[in-house]
Formats: C-alpha cells, structure tokens, sequence
C-alpha cells in the first residue's frame, strides 16, 4: 500500500464553463496534517467539497484514491462512511441542543430508532475527554458555550463517528490566540494517535506551527507541495507561493502624515451589559485619536474592544452608558447611530455579514446606505445619479474586483466585500473610523489594499482606530495603542513599544492586579 | 470608450408580464373568448381594484419579511364605519370617507406600535387584529348589510371618467381611454430611451435591443388592448384612477425615496440597517401604519361597488394580497420585490379566478388552482435562484 491514505489526482471542476479547479493534485501522507493555502477563491473549499462528496462523482474530472481505493462519493454520507469528515468554517451545531446530542447528531446511540441516553451521554464524555473538555457538562446547551469550546464539539462530534480524516475549514477564523492554540494542540494529539488531518486557514503561522505539509493552490490550480522534512517552509515561502511573488512589507508604510489634534476624545466611559444591567463591561475608559493618527485596540477576544466600538457608536451596544464623548473637542452626544454619523463618526463592524451588508443587495445600494440621508438625497427623494458616480468611484478607487456597481454583494469573495462596507462608511465623510478586525478571513493580496486604504485615511487626516486580534497587524498598522483587558484599558504603548511581547506583559500584569 | 458589454433583460421582472398574458390566452381559448370582451376587461379592472391596492401595501410589509393577516378585517371594518355613517346616521359621504381612513390609519398604527416597539412578531399581532377586526365588523353592523348607497359614493367603486363618445364599428368607442393610452404608451418610449441613455452615459450593461424592442412591444400591446376594449365598453373606470394614482406614489416611494429604500436594507438585513443608521423600529411602524390606510382604502372601494357594507366583506384579501406579492416575484425572506411585481401579481390572481368563473368552474375548484399557482410560482423563482446560486 503506498504512504498516501489520499491522492486526489488531475481533479478539474468547472461552473457553467469557469474552471474553479484545473488539474490540481492533491497527496496527502497518512498521519499528518496537510495544509491547503491559497488566496480566497483560489479553490480550496471547492478541492474540500470535491473530495467530501458535495459535488458529487462525476461532476468534476480526476480521481480520487483514498486508502489505496478508488472512490466515487455521491454525497457526505458516502464520504463520512469511509471516515472523512469536514467542518466547516460556520458550525453545524444546534445551539438548543445539549453537547450531547450535538455530538450524536446523525450518528444517534439508538436501538431500533429509540435513543440510548445514558450510552449517549457516556460516550459524550469520552469524546470531550479527547478533545481536552473533560470537565465540560454533556447536557449543557451548545449555544451557552463559547466559539472555541463549539469549534471542540464540532471535532468531537467528527471524533464519534470514527474520522480518519478530518478536514478543518478555517477553524480558529473566530477564536482567539488561546483558544486557537488549544485547538492547534488537539490537532497535533490527534495526529500522534494516528488521524490525519487537513486544515484550510489563512494564518500562516498556525501552518507553520502545526502542518507537515502544506499544498498551495492559486488560481485553480496546484502550485506546490512544501514538506516540512524535505525543503521545509515558512511563512515568508507560503506567501511567495499564494501570491507569486514575493512581498517585501506586508504592511504599506506610511509617509507624509502629520498628526494634529484630538479628534475624538472619551472620558470615563462605562457601559453595563445589555441583558444584565449589574454586569459592568466597561470600565473608566479614557481614549483618544488625533487627526491623521492610526489607534490600535489590542486585547485578547471578550476583552470588550468590539463593546467600546459599538457603545461608542450610537450606544449600539449595552445599557446604563455614562461618560462623555468629545469630538474636536466639543463634547457631543451621540445615542443613536444617526446622531453619531452626523457627528462624522463611522463603525465597519466585524462581522461583515452579519452586520455589515445587505448580501442579496447590490454594491451600490449597500455602498451608499448609510450616507444617503445626508448625502444622496434631497428631502426624502434619492438622487441616483450622484449615487452612481459615487458608487464607481469608490469601487474604482479601493479596488472592489467586480463586474459593475450592479453586482450582487454576496457574490462577492469576502476581501471585496470587507472594501464595499469601508466604501459605505468612507462615503459618510467620517472624520473618525473605527475599524473592528478590518481583514479578518481576507486574504494576504486583500489585506495589503485594505491596509493602504488605511494609510490614505491617515493622509488625509482622518482619525483611525483599528481592533484587531492580530497582534502583528496592531504592530504594523499603528502609530499608538491602547491594551484593553476586562474591560479596561490595562495600558496605552506608543509606535516603538507596540509588540508582541509588551503587549501581553500589560494583560499580564492587568490581570494580576484584578486577582489581587 | 469600451461598451460592449449586454446583459439579458431580468426574466424575474418581465417572465410574469409573458405568465400573465400566457394565462390570459389559455383561458381565451377555453372559454371560446368570453374573457376577451370589453364588458369582460371592464369587470376585471373593476372586480380587482381592491386587491391591487392591498398588494401595494402588502408588498411593504413582504418587504420586511414579514405579513400582515389583518387587512381582510380591517377592510370590513372600514366598510361597516362607511355603511353605518351613510345610512344609520345619513352622514356626509366625505366625512365617512375621512373617518374610515382615520380609522384604518389607527389600526395601522394600533398594530405597528405592538410591532415596532413592543417586539411582538408580526405574524401573531396581524393574526389579532384579524380576529378583532372581524368581531368587531359584527357587533358593529350586528351582523347585518347596510345599504344601498347613494350614487354619489357609489361612483368611487362603480363609476367612470368622463367619456368623449364616437361611433366605431357596431357600437362607439371613448376618445378619452384612447388618448390616455397613447400618452401611456409614449411615456413607456421616453422612459426606455431615458433610461438607455443614463446606461450608456454610466458604462452599464446594455440589454440586447431586439428584447428591448420585444419588451416595448409586449408591454405597448397591453396597455392598447386594455384600453381599447375599456374604451369600447363604458370608458376608463374611476377605481382605476385611484389603482394608478396608488401605484404611481408607491412605486416612486420604493424606488427613489430613501424611506422606501430603508425597507428593503430592513429586509434584507436587520442588523446591518441599524448600524447603518436606519431606526428599524420606525420603519416598521411606518410599514404596518400604512397598509392600514390602504386597507381603509380598499374597504371604501369595495364598499362602494358592493353598495353595501356587509360583515363578511374582505374576507380572505390578506391571502389573495400576500399571494399577489409572492406570485410578483417579493422575495419571502424579505427584502426583494417590486410594486410592479405585486400588482402584476395581482391581476394573475384576477385573470385566474374570472377565467375560471366564466369556464363555469365553482369557487372550491378556483380555490385549489390559486394554490397550486402560487405554490408553483414561488418553486420556480426558488429554483432559478438556486441554479444562478451555484
């Protein structure tokens, strides 16, 4: 038997004549976890949903050879039969439903369709023990628990029908660096019990930390094939390979900006939870941005960056709000979103689908929305002329790959898509951006245009506050930086005390003082 | 300058234009072409009034993603305040008008507060004011049908535009309806090369002319033969001054006002509308307040062809309006949808149900076929929307 548990070989898919795959291969070793990199519509999920039986055999050309056996898979089912498994970036998980049954979902402990609930509860335990849960409740309700413990269930739940190849689709897109650690470290466990395993991501050095292989796909097509043991790899090479070339700077250095006053200023914010008004989540917050200055907000996931960013902005989050808010130093009050557009304040929020677009609407509806009270129309009547210039301007200007301001916004890929919500809320002539986690799931090539948009903000003298979970784009985007931690600032770093390391010693020794 | 670039007209749009005129055909050949007489197309303007103007403010409502179930009801209740006004009390025919419309407008309102601010899902507060509406139909009227009514207020559902009569043929034919017509048909012209040309200026995709010309045809021959056999028959109805007047405003709300647009940013995503500075709630409000006036509308309408208010009158219109908006192609997810669309709807549900009538088939019959058309336009739009998904 060969040293391959699968080859996918020569596989060609099309859609209405486009080619989303063209030949591309695909080896992987048993026992080891295969990366699959690419720019986002290079093909990755299609190659996943290729080999998973959702385009069935027969819709695409090629074979597919697993365990030494060529296979013709219909639909999941076929393909989990035969122990592959994929989870998909958004969870198939019943928020309703206990842990428990959520792991057993399609896969019931029953006899004769009566379900078994001791033998299932037991089992649930087992499959949490091995993927580090063991202390979880089997009859807690998935959706009290958070994304990183789902993302466990998820792996559970694959665990419980015996995988042997499980396929993680972005997996730590919405998890923190710790929980993304811990489910890296569930990954490499398993791969020493002898699953294999691939996994989809765009945070390179999660590749680098946990692959023995990686295979690049561009453009439809195979690139390459790095194997840890022979040529090896590292971020720098991945990116070479994605984007074919090599790029020097990920992050556009700014030049020409100079910084001027205070733009926005917040004294002694406090916000309560919106369901639990005893529930401080933020507290004392004193911040500000001077004009042509980009602000990082740094802090671990649930520190309440986005919760500073949403009460700011038309108090679109929580309850009990008190503290002022200074704007060119007058101060203003702005509870709700139209007050605090008009006071030249934008939010791109960052969840983009969620609350960012109109999916079904088109580029230039969902561009101009927010700025078409005060810009677009002239007593309640819409000018659509001056909408459609300005939606081609902007669509020209940051670069949206499409075919025209007609385009649905859902057919976007998601590095477009993030520029058509930056669109909408440039078009709002903001003086003061708040931009929440602005590339998160975009792609390197997407990310670099969305970090010049940045860099133009700054030249042209707006005030830019950027939230990221990633702490190198906190590195390589900001001039200054504030830490939050449980909600509150636990320190401010300037351009050359921004790094990695200081920014955790601030979470450190803020969380310290809190257990003292 | 490169502009090549074409795209096919949006079959969605004008596919329902080709469904209703198809369904019209089929049941010319039935019925041997009792359908095509001009007293016919008369009654089938005439019979739909109402519903078109429902459909109008149902769509709003689709919209959002939601329905309202209420307007049957509230359509009788605004009749049985006309009736009782005009003939218990002998009350001037305007002030009933006013106050009916007064009093859908706080039902309206009634139901969007319940709505918008208190959160209760659309579906359970209409389905309320369904059952409260139509009790309330009763005990006012005491179960009983008031009227007839005098011409005067019966000329809003049963009268016509003054007529200009020449002999034609056998019988004469109203200069008006033809004159209004031609003014139609060349607005349509003007319209379509206006908005060529702001295509052409903008770089954006051109339709193929040859179905630009097709669609000009298709749709020039409509509104002639509409208006021919109005013209032959007794003029243009006043219903449909008032059905043009309606459709005329609301297709400008939903197209060019940013209230209008703020509906479908609602209905297409919630979340995203309020953080975009859209107060959600008031355009819920607004959305559910109208469709109760143009319920009171509608009920002053049907009263007045009826020439009598009775306490069953609108019963079941919420279903033929809601149907109309989904047979237009409104997307039941909300946030897609045309006026257009639903008033096409519309006449597809009257085109059927008076074929159907003059084939000689009973109304539990026309009940099943209704469903299965509507059952089978929205499988159709679903379908062609999962095969452009892929």
């Amino acid at each position: 038997m060969s040293e391959y548990i699968l080859e996918m070989n020569h596989i060609t898919k099309a859609f209405s004549g486009v080619k989303a795959l063209d030949d591309v291969n695909l080896k992987v070793k048993k026992g080891e976890i295969h990366a699959l990199c690419g720019e986002n519509g290079a093909g990755k999920s299609t190659l996943m949903n290729v080999l998973s039986g959702v385009y069935p055999h027969g819709t695409y050309d090629g074979d597919i050879v697993y365990n030494g056996e060529k296979c013709a898979f219909h639909n999941l089912k076929d393909s989990e039969k035969k122990g592959i498994v994929i989870i998909h970036q958004e969870l198939a998980l019943a928020p309703n439903l206990s842990v428990a049954e959520n792991i057993f979902l399609g896969n019931e402990q029953d006899t004769k369709g009566v379900i078994n609930w001791t033998k299932t509860r037991q089992k649930a335990q087992e499959m949490l023990e091995r993927v580090g849960l063991p202390n979880e409740d089997v009859n807690a309700l998935v959706g009290t628990l958070g994304v990183g413990k789902q993302q466990m269930i998820e792996i559970a739940k694959a665990l419980a029908k015996n995988v042997e190849l499980l396929i993680l689709d972005e997996p730590t897109a919405s998890l923190n660096d710790e929980e993304s650690r811990h489910l890296l470290d569930i990954m490499l466990e398993l791969k020493s019990k002898g699953f294999t395993c691939i996994i989809i991501s765009h945070k390179l050095n999660e590749i680098e930390y946990v692959s023995d292989a990686v295979t690049i796909i561009r453009d439809g097509k195979t690139i390459e094939t790095l194997r840890k043991d022979e040529e090896g790899f590292n971020e720098d090479r991945i990116i070479k390979g994605m984007v074919g070339r090599e790029l020097t700077n990920r992050y556009p250095v700014r030049e020409g900006v100079t910084i001027g006053e205070k733009v926005l200023e917040v004294e002694n914010w406090n916000v309560f939870h919106p369901d639990d008004a005893n529930r401080q989540m933020l507290k004392n917050i004193n911040i500000n941005v001077r004009a042509g200055e980009v602000v990082g907000l740094a802090g671990l996931m649930g520190a309440g960056r986005t919760e500073l960013a949403m009460s700011l902005f038309g108090h679109s989050y929580g309850q009990k709000i008190s503290g002022t808010t200074k704007i060119h130093g007058k101060e203003v009050k702005m509870d709700t979103v139209k007050a605090a557009i008009e006071n030249k304040l934008a939010y791109v929020s960052e969840d983009r689908k969620g609350n960012g677009l109109i999916l079904i609407g088109d580029i230039k509806e969902n561009m101009v929305l927010a700025a078409r009270p005060q810009y677009f129309s002239n007593k309640g009547v819409i000018n659509s002329a001056d909408e459609i210039v300005a939606a081609k301007e902007y669509k020209d200007r940051i670069n949206v790959k499409a075919t025209s301001i007609e385009q649905v916004v859902g057919s976007l890929s998601g590095g477009n898509q993030q520029k058509v919500v930056l669109a909408k809320w440039m078009l709002t002539q903001p003086d003061v951006l708040i931009l929440d986690e602005p590339t998160r799931g975009i792609d390197v090539g997407a990310k670099y245009e969305i970090y010049c948009v940045i860099n133009e903000l700054a030249k042209n003298g707006k005030a830019v506050i950027v939230i990221s979970s990633e702490m190198p784009e906190i590195i390589g985007t900001c001039d200054r930086a504030y830490v939050i931690n449980e909600g509150e600032i636990a320190g401010e770093l300037d351009k050359e005390e921004i790094t990695q390391e200081r920014i955790m010693q601030c979470i450190m020794a803020h969380n310290r003082k809190g257990d003292n | 300058m490169e502009q090549k670039k074409t795209v096919n007209l949006d079959m969605k749009q004008y596919g329902m234009f080709l469904a209703l005129v198809a369904i019209y055909v089929i049941f010319a050949i039935m019925t041997g072409g009792k359908n095509l007489s001009p007293m016919n197309i008369n009654n089938l303007v005439m019979q739909n009034g109402y519903v078109v103007i429902l459909a109008v403010g149902m769509l709003l409502c689709v919209l959002t993603g939601n329905v309202d179930l209420g307007v049957g009801s509230v359509v009788a209740v605004c009749g049985s305040v006309v009736g009782i006004m005009l003939i218990d009390y002998k009350m001037n025919m305007w002030v009933a008008i006013l106050a009916a419309l007064v009093i859908g407008l706080l039902v309206g309102m009634f139901a969007g507060f319940f709505i918008a601010y208190l959160n209760i899902p659309p579906f359970v507060t209409t389905l309320a004011t369904m059952l409260m509406g139509r009790g309330l139909t009763y005990t006012l009227l005491q179960a009983q049908t008031k009227g007839p009514f005098e011409a005067d207020y019966n000329f809003i559902g049963a009268g016509f535009l003054p007529t200009v009569k020449i002999p034609f043929g056998a019988g004469t034919l109203d200069l008006v309806s033809i004159v209004v017509a031609i003014v139609a048909v060349v607005l349509m012209i003007f319209s379509e090369i206006k908005s060529i040309k702001i295509k052409k200026k903008y770089n954006f995709a051109l339709n193929p002319l040859w179905q630009v010309v097709a669609k000009l045809i298709v749709m020039g021959f409509i509104i002639g033969f509409v208006f021919f056999k109005l013209a032959s028959a007794n003029g243009l109805p006043f219903q449909l001054l008032i059905m043009g007047v309606i459709v005329g405003i609301y297709a400008f709300i939903t197209e060019h006002t940013v209230a209008g647009r703020q509906i479908y940013a609602l209905g297409g995503n919630r979340k995203a509308a309020n953080l975009s500075g859209i107060d959600t709630n008031k355009v819920f409000f607004w959305v559910y307040t109208n469709m109760g006036l143009l319920s009171a509308v509608a009920g002053i309408v049907l009263c007045s062809r009826n020439g009598s208010s009775t306490p069953k009158a609108g019963d079941g219109f919420e279903m033929d309006a809601i149907a109309s908006c989904y047979i237009g192609g409104a997307a039941v997810a909300g946030g897609a949808g045309t006026i257009t669309g639903a008033v096409v709807g519309a006449f597809i549900m009257g085109i059927l149900n008076n074929g159907m009538s003059l084939y000689g088939w009973s109304t539990d019959i026309q009940k099943i076929v209704k469903g299965a058309v509507l059952l089978g336009a929205v499988t159709v739009d679903v379908l062609s929307k999962r095969k452009k998904g892929k």
